[in-house]
């Protein structure tokens, strides 16, 4: 908690109120107890008082019960990643207490539920404790049958009191939350509510005030990662897709199915993977691009019709929320080790694009872009995001839906002739002629996944699959060329320069900011087109003495992540190195900055 | 509102209405000729969705051929027409796609027994239970053709091929009662001995407001000549139609008439009217745009954004 105005919370003596400028809250439990729920109304609040936020929340593969976590960082200035180590650990349990103590600052407080957590007496002097029988007094709030449901309210009242938020805004978002249910679960939860934040802590614990944020251009709003996509996609004009249930995919699925028919569209569950890509590509080739998506195998089952809609050149955008794989692998842990099925995936020269948002905000926008690439370059576009985008909540500048809001609707005018695989068209960039487009000339076209002549009728020629498979490259090429070069954050020279993708450029820029401020030359660049890359960036490589790629993915055979190769490949500089690791869970500042100090102490590796 | 599921896209108006329109020519609707060996009955299913084509006087630009993989999958080249050659076995899931969102086209499929009741076979059943409105026709040839003689899923007991040189031993799949039991509502068989009976099925086939599964036996004269002889009069057999007393909506008596041994009976074994996924979609959409009426796309949108805020 980097407070504004005082020096650290004083132990022991008299309650004070201290000015802080952001704090970070990590809430233990269990997977039932509603953690989560206390988290979305932290982070909604601060979304809506123009704060910063981003949350953190791990859930456990089980069904029901095993820890979990939310982590909300919430603040007046820029707040970048969810925070390496928590200001409040608020303990549920003694596992939560026990298993989340460390992931507390050293004189950070610990608030715990005493009616289930016997504090160690060797860690007092650490960490400020204030045990509050939370479960008992929950029920004593709203009545002995609501056992231990509500208690994630107590303590949103607990903490609501803590940090001096604005209560009638709290209770705003009770009410939205709890709307149109039964009245009495509302009184039920405004009660625990209240009982938490009247509840006296006494004086072992100050109470800390938020300094006014800056004034935003305009209004927030507060999503997740999963959400963004979902309505980005809704409003590049998506109308229609197919999936299969696969944890951390399914969100955008159930968004979809829940609100495609407002708009005249719908999203179809189907009977497997492979049947999600077949029924999307279906839904493109009948003229308005479609969505399919998955997680980890259900990615893998889709490399085969992924490869007939790069050979028919067929507009179709595919979600990848990555988890840990291989296999089944780690389900509800984050990794980016799709990089390469993503880029490469399935036989033969099959070339598509990938693009990674880095953050929320980038989610809603790229959805749009992934939809715009699909259609002006009839390609299938991999949205490549991960388990900790996907349910990282953060507030961000709402959009101006009605300028943003596009009509995608197919235009079934008759054309005179078409050759949907012509090869005169310059870049190779030809578009599809959905059916239902009366052809003057009598001649339809055949979409395929055979080598094929113009119109797409299948051939054995040597001479057409060279110009065919150049044509189907040459477009990705052009769509490279047209990209921006991406902007370095940090001085344009100096000694080492941080490159990532996807989910960990908060961090990484947050461990710019903290190398800088302590003299480090550290420079940062983040890359939002991974398939193809923009053109330039060997100049910005050029700038530094170390260029080293940081990835949540393995180091593989020959010391490099899977970006980190793919820019070797292209650029040849030895100087490229990888920052990698599979732990399963994001980038902590820290570590970031630790591993970027031995790299650079070990020199250039010999290869 | 976008207009997607329920509003079909404006027909052209240079179109004559059908009264005045001719059907459209074979040679207007013909295309590559087909790769298949000469008298391969799959040529004669062919002949007749041309004739089909102009006997019911299909606008040129709404029929859309679709097929997955195999020698009778090549259809759609054959076809001068808006057509599709998908991966192997997932013609179904791709058909879908389109007739789920483009209620103006007449979508048929047209695939062999390997692409329909092996590699794809849960996308049959799927598919049939979800009851998408499609034509799909199988040109069932009880052999894998393309690949040159292995067990099919349709294969006989005892079938000699390159996979089971000793006879097959698998358990054949039977096409009828798999279609019946998955809840096709539409299920008939014919055979290309018999180019009469195959329009009058495609015709009641594409009539149908629904699923509709035809088996076409289709012989292989290269890896399984001889195999439907006993179904073809010609050749000494007997084609028997269904008998005039079966009721179609009968799920049982269907069920029974598919169990009979080879060559068993030609026609349609079993019809209903159960409502299709296109139009319960078209329902669920129709409910959740009633309480968005007058707005505009980006309104419905806003709506969402400012809950989230």
């Amino acid at each position: 908690m980097s407070n504004a105005t005082t020096g650290a919370p004083s132990s022991g003596g008299a309650s004070k109120v201290s000015s802080i400028n952001e704090v970070v809250i990590r809430i233990a439990g269990n997977s039932q107890d509603g953690i989560q729920a206390i988290g979305g109304f932290l982070a909604r609040l601060a979304g809506r008082s123009e704060q910063e936020v981003m949350t953190f929340m791990t859930i456990p593969a089980t069904i029901s019960g095993g820890a979990s976590i939310f982590q909300v960082r919430m603040g007046s200035g820029e707040v970048l990643s969810s925070g390496d180590d928590a200001d409040i650990l608020l303990a549920f349990y003694q596992h939560s207490y026990e298993d989340h103590l460390g992931s507390l600052k050293k004189g950070g407080i610990v608030l715990y539920d005493s009616d289930h957590v016997q504090p160690k007496p060797e860690l007092q002097g650490d960490y400020h404790h204030a045990g509050v029988p939370i479960s008992g007094l929950t029920v004593e709030a709203i009545g002995g049958t609501a056992k231990d449901k509500g208690k994630n309210l107590y303590a949103l009242g607990l903490i609501a009191k803590m940090f001096d938020l604005n209560v009638p805004k709290l209770e705003k978002l009770l009410g939205e939350r709890f709307t149109g249910k039964d009245p009495s679960i509302l009184n039920n939860a405004l009660a625990a509510f209240h009982a938490g934040y009247s509840h006296s802590l006494g004086n072992i614990l100050e109470t800390f005030k938020f300094v006014d944020a800056k004034k935003k251009d305009g209004t927030q709003v507060v999503m997740n990662g999963n959400e963004a996509i979902g309505y980005g996609l809704i409003a590049a004009g998506v109308r229609f897709g197919a999936g299969y249930p696969i944890t951390p995919w399914s969100d955008i699925m159930e968004l979809l199915r829940r609100e495609l028919p407002k708009y005249g569209g719908t999203f179809i569950q189907t009977e497997d993977e492979i049947a999600a890509i077949s029924m999307a590509i279906g839904g493109s080739y009948a003229g308005r691009v479609a969505v399919t998506g998955s997680s980890g195998p259900g990615i893998s089952l889709k490399t085969e019709a992924l490869g007939w809609a790069v050979m028919a050149e067929m507009p179709l955008v595919i979600i990848d929320v990555q988890r840990g794989g291989p296999s089944t692998g780690m389900p509800t842990n984050i990794e980016q080790s799709d990089l390469n099925i993503a880029i490469n995936g399935g036989h033969g020269d099959s070339p598509r694009v990938v693009i990674a948002p880095a953050n929320v905000e980038d989610c809603f926008y790229m959805a749009i872009e992934a939809v715009n690439i699909a259609r002006k370059y009839s390609v299938p576009v991999i949205l490549l995001t991960d388990q900790g985008i996907a349910t990282r909540i953060e507030a961000f500048v709402e959009p101006k839906l009605e300028q943003v809001c596009q009509d995608i609707s197919p235009d079934f005018s008759p054309v005179a002739d078409h050759k949907p695989y012509d090869l005169a068209t310059k870049d190779g960039i030809t578009t599809h002629v959905p059916p239902g487009t009366k052809i003057l000339s009598g001649k339809y076209p055949i979409a395929t996944g055979l080598e094929h002549d113009e119109l797409g009728h299948p051939t054995g020629s040597p001479k057409l699959h060279m110009l065919m498979t150049a044509k189907r490259r040459k477009k990705l090429q052009a769509l490279g060329a047209s990209l921006p070069v991406p902007k370095v954050y940090g001085p344009p020279e100096g000694n080492v320069l941080l490159v990532g993708w996807g989910s960990t450029e908060g961090p990484i820029k947050e461990a710019v900011d903290r190398a800088r401020a302590v003299g480090d030359s550290v420079s940062s660049l983040h890359l939002r087109h991974l398939n193809p890359l923009p053109n330039g960036l060997e100049n910005i490589f050029a700038g530094y003495n170390h260029v080293l790629v940081v990835e949540m993915n393995d180091e593989g055979l020959y010391g490099f992540g899977q970006l980190g190769q793919v820019l070797r490949a292209r650029y040849c500089d030895p100087k490229i190195q990888g920052i990698n690791k599979t732990d399963g869970l994001t980038w902590k500042v820290k570590e970031i900055l630790e591993r970027a100090k031995t790299n650079v102490a070990a020199g250039l590796r010999k290869i | 509102m976008s207009e997607t599921l329920i509003a079909k896209p404006a027909v052209s108006t240079t179109t004559p209405p059908e009264g005045e329109r001719k059907g459209l020519t074979k040679k207007e609707i013909a295309a590559d000729h087909p790769t298949w060996c000469p008298g391969c009955g799959d040529f004669s299913v062919l002949a007749l969705y041309f004739k089909l084509i102009e006997k019911r006087k299909m606008l040129h630009e709404k029929i859309t051929t679709i097929a997955g993989i195999g020698c009778s999958s090549r259809f759609p080249y054959f076809v001068q027409a808006h057509g599709a050659h998908f991966i192997h076995g997932r013609a179904l899931p791709f058909a879908s796609g389109i007739s789920l969102s483009r209620p103006d086209l007449h979508v048929f499929v047209f695939g062999g027994d390997g692409d329909a009741f092996s590699i794809g076979g849960n996308h049959f059943n799927h598919t049939a239970r979800k009851n998408v409105k499609m034509t799909y026709c199988v040109m069932d040839n009880w052999v894998y053709g393309l690949t040159k003689k292995q067990t099919s899923p349709t294969s006989p007991l005892g079938f000699k091929s390159k996979t089971d040189p000793w006879g097959a031993v698998d358990y054949p799949i039977n096409p009828m009662k798999q279609a019946i039991a998955a809840g096709a509502t539409f299920v008939a068989r014919t055979t290309h001995t018999n180019p009469n009976h195959v329009l009058q099925m495609m015709e009641a086939a594409m009539d149908h407001d629904g699923f509709s599964f035809i088996e076409c036996l289709s012989e292989c004269v290269e890896f399984y000549e001889g195999a439907f002889d006993s179904s073809n009069p010609r050749k000494g057999g007997v084609f028997n139609e269904i008998p005039k007393n079966h009721d179609v909506t009968d799920e049982l008596a269907a069920y029974k008439l598919a169990g009979e041994p080879f060559p068993g009976h030609f026609g349609i074994f079993y019809k209903s009217n159960k409502p299709t996924k296109n139009a319960k979609e078209a329902e669920i959409s129709k409910s959740l745009q009633s309480k968005v009426t007058g707005l505009k796309d980006w309104q419905i949108l806003q709506k969402n954004f400012d809950r989230m805020k």
